[in-house]
C-alpha cells in the first residue's frame, strides 16, 4: 500500500524507479476516496491537478532529477486549508469566504512545489485556525481514525486525520496555541511547530499574527525533518522571518541523548491530567534517561498565567487581521443600505460562534479605557512567560510535558464550553508565546478505548535539530509511531 | 472682548517612491482603476506588508529637514475602523512611537520671520478611492498603500494668512528636499486643520474644531477665516463651542458640522505584529543626513548676503533651485553679481522659457505628451555659464553695448559660440571714438528734423528717439552714454 509509506521510504523507492509519483499519489487519492467520506479530513482536493503535478514529477525522476535535488519530488502532501494555493479554493473552514480561490501562492507552497511535492489538497480546519476539535468548521468536522464518534483535535484537525489515516504521508498545518501538536497527539501522528520565524507566514492566512507558526504532520520524526527543511528559512515578504540558515535536520538524527539534559516541568504534572496519561509520559520520562538522557525538575512559574494571557493576545490579534473580511472585495456578501450595514449582514451570516466570540473578545481587549488592564498587561506577561523558558533552557536542552491534558474527547463534548475548550491547549500554548519550537510525538495509548497519547518536547529558539534528535531517539527506542488505526 | 485664533495642521503628503508602502505595486497617479494592485495592498487573505526602505529614508530626512528628533526606537501600529476603500479595514500608522518628533519650520510672515513647531512627521499608508455613481460605488485601490507621511504642527498658527504660509513654506521644503512632488492637482497634499479662539491674552484652549480633508491651501485659508469668524461669532454672543469635526463647501463657503466628540471612533490602536520596530543604525542615519538639501529660507538669506542680492531675486532663486545653482555657478567670479542675476533672472529664464514654450507646442503637434517631451534645461544648454559670466563682463567693461550684449546673448543661446567670437565676427564692438560717433550724430539729426526741433523746444523725451536712431545706424555699436552726451551738444549748442 504505497500510501502507507513514510516520506522517506517512499522517496527512497521512487529514486530507484520502483514505484512511480502517479502510482503514489493515486494510492493516497484512492484512500482518500474510500475514507474521507468518514473521516473528512479534506475540505478540497483537485485530482487531476494532483495527477498532472505527480506526472510532472515522474517526468522530472525520469529525466534524472535526484531527491539530493528536490527532497520531495514525487511525495504527496496536503495543506491546511489556511495557507494560499494559487488558484485552488482558500476558505479557512469559514463561509465569508464564499467560493475565493487564491490569487497567489503562499511562500511554503512555492517551497514546496519547487522541493518537486505533488500538492494533493487542502484539509479541514477551525474556522480561521480558532477551535480545538475541528467542531468550528463551517463545513462538518472531522473525524478521528482511531474512534470517529471522538475529535481529531484542532485546529489543524484535518491534516492530522490526513497523515493518521494513511491518506497522505505528510501534511502542512498551523499552530497558534496548539493546533498543530494537540490533533497530532489525539490521532497519534508527528507534529512540529517550529520557532516563531522560522518557516515564513506569507500566504498563511492570518488568526494571531505573532503566535502563528506553519509546522508539519508526518509519521516520523525523520519525516518531520525532511518536510521543515523544505519549508524553513527566511523570506523577503515576511518581515517576522529570521535571517537565519537553516541546517539539515534529517543529517542530524541520531539515536544517542549522552550528555543532552531533558527538563521536566513540574507545573505541567498537577492536577487537571488524565491519570493513564500522565502514567505514559512517566515512562516516556524513563525511557529518555535509559537512553542516556538526564532528566532534572525545571520549573516555569507563570505557566497558570499562559491560557488567559493567550486569550488577550491571539483576539486582540483576531480582531485586526479578521476586518478584512468584509464583503467589498472578495468573498460572501450580503447587501445592506450602508457599508455599515453590509458589513453587519455578511459578517453576521459569514462567521460561526466561536469567531465572532474571539473577535469581541479582541474588540474588547484592545478598547480604550481597557488597553492597558487587558492586552499591554498580557504583552507584560507573555515576556515572563518567556524569560521562563530562557532561563529554564540555560540548564537544559529541552522540555519534556505531555501534549495535552488528556486523550480525544468525544464529538460535542466540549463544544458548549469554551472555556472547558480552550484548557485543551494548557500545555501547548506557552510554546506560541514564548515564540519557541515544540514537537508531539506518540508515547502510548489509553487501554479503553485504544487512543494516542502525545509527548511533548519544547526547545530553544532555533533548537529544532535538537529537538528533532531527542523525538527520534525516543521513537527509535519505542513502537507507538508504527502503531495504525484499525479502521483504515 | 477681542479674540484670538489658535491654529494647528495635520498635513499629510505623499511620498515620492518608486513603489508603495507595503509592496512593490507602482507609486503612481492617474493609472487606470485598480491596475496598480496586487494581494497585499488589496488586502487579500494571508499577505503580510514589507516596509519600503525608501519611504522610511524619506521620513528620516523629512525629520532633518524639519529639525526634528531621531527617535531610535520607531514602530508601527494598527489603527482600527471599517471603510470601503481600506482594504484592511485598518490603516498602518506610527502611533505612539513616530520616526520624528519635536521640529519646527520658520518662514517669511508679515515682514518678519515666524516659526511653528512640527510635533511630530510619521509614516502611513494612504487608503482607496471612493467613486460614488448613481446606483452603486466603486473603490480605486491604486492609491491603498501609498506611502503618506502625516506632520503634525503644534498649535502656534495664529490667522489663516499664517497657515496659508506655512504651508507653503512646508511644501517648498518638502519639494526641494526631495521627500514629495506635493501635487496639489493629483491629491498629493491634503490637510486638516483644527481650530479654536480664546480670549485674547487667555492661555486656555476653546474647544478644537477639526476642519477635515482640504486639498487646497487657498482653500484652507478660506475656510480658516471663515470658521475663525464663526467661532468669534458663537463665543461673543456667550454661545458655547464643542469639539467636533467639520467639512469644508468650497462652493458655498462655509463649514458644517459632521459629528462630535462623542460619537468619535475608538481605533484600538495596537502594535503591528507583522513588522518589526524599526531602529535606525548610525550608519544609516548618516546615509539620509548627507541627502538633506540646504532649507530655502536659509538659501534666500545667503544669497541677500554673499551676493548682495535684493530680495526679489534671492526670491527667485529660492523658489527656482536650478536657476539659483545656475547662477551660483557664475556669482562667486563676477564682479557685479547683480548684473549677473539680471541676466540669469530676466534673459536667460525668459529666453529658456520662450524656447521651452514653442518646442513644447511642436512636439504637441507631432502627439506628444507633455510626460514625453524633450525640453531644454539649464544643464543642456548650448553655451557653458562661464560664457554668460564673459558676457555680462563685456556689458559692464562697456565692451559691448547692452542691445549689442543681447544679440550676443540669442546666438550664443543658438549656436554656443563664445561672447568675443560672437562680438568680433559680427563687429559688435562698442564703439567710443568720439569721432565717428559725432559723423552718425549729424546724419542723425539731419534726418530726423522733427525731433530735433522738439528737444530744442523742450521736450526731453525726444533725445531718446535721436538716441535710439544712433544706435540703430551704428548697429548698436556706439556708446549709447556718448551718443547722447554728443547728441545733447550739438542740439543745444
Amino acid at each position: 500500500m504505497l500510501n502507507q509509506l513514510s516520506i522517506s521510504e517512499l522517496t527512497a523507492k521512487l529514486a530507484k524507479r520502483e514505484v512511480s509519483a502517479r502510482e503514489a499519489t493515486q494510492a493516497c487519492l484512492n484512500q482518500i476516496q474510500a475514507h474521507d467520506g468518514e473521516l473528512h479530513a479534506f475540505l478540497s482536493h483537485d485530482v487531476s491537478d494532483a495527477l498532472a503535478q505527480a506526472e510532472a514529477a515522474d517526468q522530472a525522476l525520469a529525466a534524472g532529477t535526484r531527491h539530493e535535488q528536490q527532497p520531495l519530488l514525487g511525495v504527496p502532501i496536503a495543506i491546511k486549508d489556511v495557507i494560499a494555493v494559487k488558484g485552488q479554493p482558500l476558505t479557512c473552514g469559514s463561509r465569508i469566504l464564499g467560493n475565493f480561490n487564491s490569487p497567489y501562492d503562499a511562500t511554503v507552497t512555492t517551497k514546496l512545489r519547487a522541493a518537486g511535492a505533488v500538492l494533493v489538497g487542502r484539509c479541514n480546519t477551525d474556522e480561521f485556525a480558532m477551535g480545538s476539535s475541528t467542531e468550528n468548521s463551517a463545513f462538518g468536522r472531522s473525524c478521528n481514525p482511531w474512534d470517529t464518534t471522538r475529535v481529531p483535535g484542532g485546529s489543524s484537525g484535518g491534516s492530522a486525520v490526513a497523515v493518521a489515516a494513511q491518506m497522505i504521508p505528510g501534511a502542512l498545518g498551523s499552530d497558534t496555541g496548539g493546533s498543530i501538536r494537540q490533533p497530532a497527539a489525539f490521532c497519534g501522528c508527528v507534529g512540529l511547530k517550529p520557532t516563531y520565524g522560522r518557516v515564513s507566514r506569507f500566504g498563511l492566512v492570518a488568526y494571531a499574527s505573532s503566535l502563528d507558526q506553519i509546522g508539519t504532520f508526518t509519521r516520523s520524526t525523520r519525516d518531520a525533518a525532511v518536510l521543515l527543511h523544505a519549508i524553513a528559512g527566511h523570506d523577503a515578504q515576511d518581515s517576522t522571518s529570521v535571517p537565519q540558515g537553516v541546517p539539515d535536520y534529517a543529517a542530524a538524527l541520531d539515536g544517542d541523548l549522552k550528555g543532552l539534559k531533558i527538563g521536566l516541568a513540574k507545573e505541567y504534572l498537577l492536577g487537571g491530567l488524565d491519570a493513564e496519561v500522565k502514567r505514559a509520559v512517566e515512562t516516556a520520562v524513563q525511557q529518555l534517561t535509559r537512553l542516556g538522557a538526564e532528566v532534572v525538575e525545571v520549573s516555569l512559574p507563570h505557566t497558570e498565567y499562559a491560557v488567559a494571557t493567550y486569550y488577550i493576545i491571539a483576539t486582540a490579534e483576531a480582531s485586526a487581521n479578521l476586518a478584512r473580511f468584509d464583503g467589498i472585495r472578495y468573498g460572501a456578501r450580503v447587501s445592506g443600505a450602508d457599508p455599515i450595514e453590509l458589513y453587519a449582514n455578511t459578517r453576521g451570516v459569514g462567521f460561526g460562534p466561536e469567531v465572532k466570540r474571539r473577535i469581541i473578545l479582541g474588540t474588547y481587549v484592545l478598547s480604550s479605557g481597557y488597553y492597558d488592564a487587558y492586552y499591554l498587561r498580557g504583552q507584560k506577561v507573555r515576556t515572563l512567560i518567556r524569560q521562563d523558558f530562557l532561563k529554564a533552557f540555560q540548564t537544559v536542552d529541552a522540555i519534556v510535558t505531555p501534549t495535552t491534558p488528556s486523550v480525544a474527547f468525544k464529538a460535542g463534548e466540549k463544544s458548549g464550553d469554551p472555556l472547558q475548550m480552550y484548557l485543551q491547549d494548557i500545555y501547548t500554548i506557552s510554546c506560541n508565546l514564548a515564540g519557541i519550537p515544540g514537537i508531539s510525538i506518540p508515547c502510548g495509548f489509553s487501554a479503553n478505548p485504544k487512543l494516542p497519547i502525545g509527548l511533548q518536547f519544547l526547545g530553544k529558539p532555533f533548537g529544532e535539530a535538537t529537538l528533532l534528535q531527542v523525538a527520534h531517539a525516543y521513537e527509535q527506542a519505542t513502537p507507538w509511531h508504527r502503531e495504525r488505526p484499525a479502521q483504515v | 472682548m477681542e479674540y484670538e485664533a489658535v491654529i494647528g495642521l495635520e498635513t499629510h503628503v505623499q511620498l515620492k517612491t518608486k513603489s508603495k508602502m507595503w509592496c512593490g505595486c507602482a507609486n503612481s497617479f492617474g493609472s487606470e482603476p485598480n491596475t496598480n494592485v496586487c494581494p497585499v495592498c488589496l488586502g487579500m487573505p494571508g499577505v503580510l506588508p514589507v516596509a519600503n526602505a525608501e519611504a522610511l529614508r524619506l521620513t528620516v530626512l523629512t525629520g532633518y529637514l524639519l529639525n526634528c528628533e531621531i527617535p531610535r526606537f520607531a514602530k508601527f501600529d494598527r489603527k482600527n475602523y471599517f471603510y470601503p476603500d481600506s482594504a484592511k479595514n485598518y490603516q498602518l500608522t506610527q502611533y505612539d512611537k513616530p520616526s520624528t518628533a519635536n521640529g519646527h519650520v520658520d518662514f517669511e510672515f508679515q515682514g518678519g520671520t515666524s516659526r511653528v513647531r512640527i510635533t511630530r512627521a510619521h509614516l502611513e499608508e494612504d487608503v482607496g478611492k471612493s467613486t460614488h455613481f448613481e446606483r452603486n460605488s466603486g473603490v480605486d485601490f491604486n492609491r491603498a498603500g501609498v506611502p503618506l507621511l502625516e506632520i503634525v504642527s503644534e498649535p502656534d498658527i495664529t490667522s489663516a494668512d499664517m497657515a496659508y504660509e506655512y504651508l507653503n513654506a512646508l511644501k517648498e521644503i518638502l519639494q526641494q528636499g526631495g521627500v514629495s512632488d506635493c501635487d496639489m492637482e493629483k491629491g498629493m497634499v491634503r490637510c486638516d486643520v483644527n481650530i479654536s479662539v480664546r480670549p485674547k491674552g487667555t492661555k486656555e484652549l476653546g474647544a478644537k474644531i477639526e476642519i477635515k480633508n482640504m486639498n487646497s491651501f487657498s482653500g484652507v485659508r478660506r475656510a480658516a477665516e471663515y470658521e475663525i469668524a464663526r467661532q468669534i461669532g458663537v463665543v461673543s454672543k456667550g454661545g458655547k463651542l464643542i469639539q467636533s469635526t467639520r467639512r469644508w463647501d468650497d462652493v458655498a463657503g462655509i463649514t458644517e458640522e459632521m459629528r462630535t466628540k462623542e460619537d468619535a471612533h475608538d481605533y484600538r490602536y495596537f502594535p503591528e505584529p507583522d513588522l518589526m520596530p524599526f531602529e535606525p543604525t548610525d550608519e544609516w542615519l548618516a546615509e539620509v543626513k548627507s541627502r538633506v538639501v540646504e532649507l530655502p529660507s536659509a538659501r534666500k538669506a545667503r544669497f541677500m548676503t554673499d551676493y548682495q542680492l535684493p530680495a526679489g531675486d534671492a526670491e527667485v532663486f529660492k523658489a527656482n533651485v536650478e536657476l539659483g545653482n545656475y547662477f551660483e555657478q557664475i556669482a562667486k567670479q563676477a564682479k557685479n553679481p547683480k548684473a549677473a542675476a539680471n541676466w540669469v533672472i530676466n534673459n536667460l529664464q525668459a529666453k529658456l522659457a520662450e524656447t521651452n514654450e514653442q518646442s513644447a507646442q511642436e512636439q504637441a503637434a507631432m502627439g506628444l505628451e507633455p510626460a514625453d517631451m524633450t525640453l531644454l534645461t539649464l544643464d543642456s544648454l548650448k553655451f557653458k555659464p562661464e560664457q554668460l559670466l564673459e558676457l555680462v563682463g563685456l556689458v559692464e567693461a562697456k565692451a559691448i553695448s547692452s542691445s549689442a550684449a543681447q544679440q550676443v546673448f540669442a546666438e550664443m543661446f543658438e549656436t554656443g559660440k563664445a561672447p568675443a567670437a560672437i562680438v568680433q565676427e559680427k563687429g559688435l564692438a562698442q564703439v567710443s571714438d568720439t569721432g565717428a560717433i559725432e559723423k552718425i550724430c549729424d546724419e542723425v539729426i539731419a534726418a530726423n528734423p522733427g525731433p530735433a526741433a522738439d528737444f530744442k523746444a523742450g521736450k526731453v523725451a525726444a533725445l531718446n528717439f535721436l538716441k535710439g536712431q544712433v544706435m540703430k545706424q551704428s548697429k548698436g555699436k556706439a556708446n549709447p552714454g556718448v551718443a547722447g552726451e554728443i547728441l545733447e551738444r550739438k542740439l543745444k549748442g
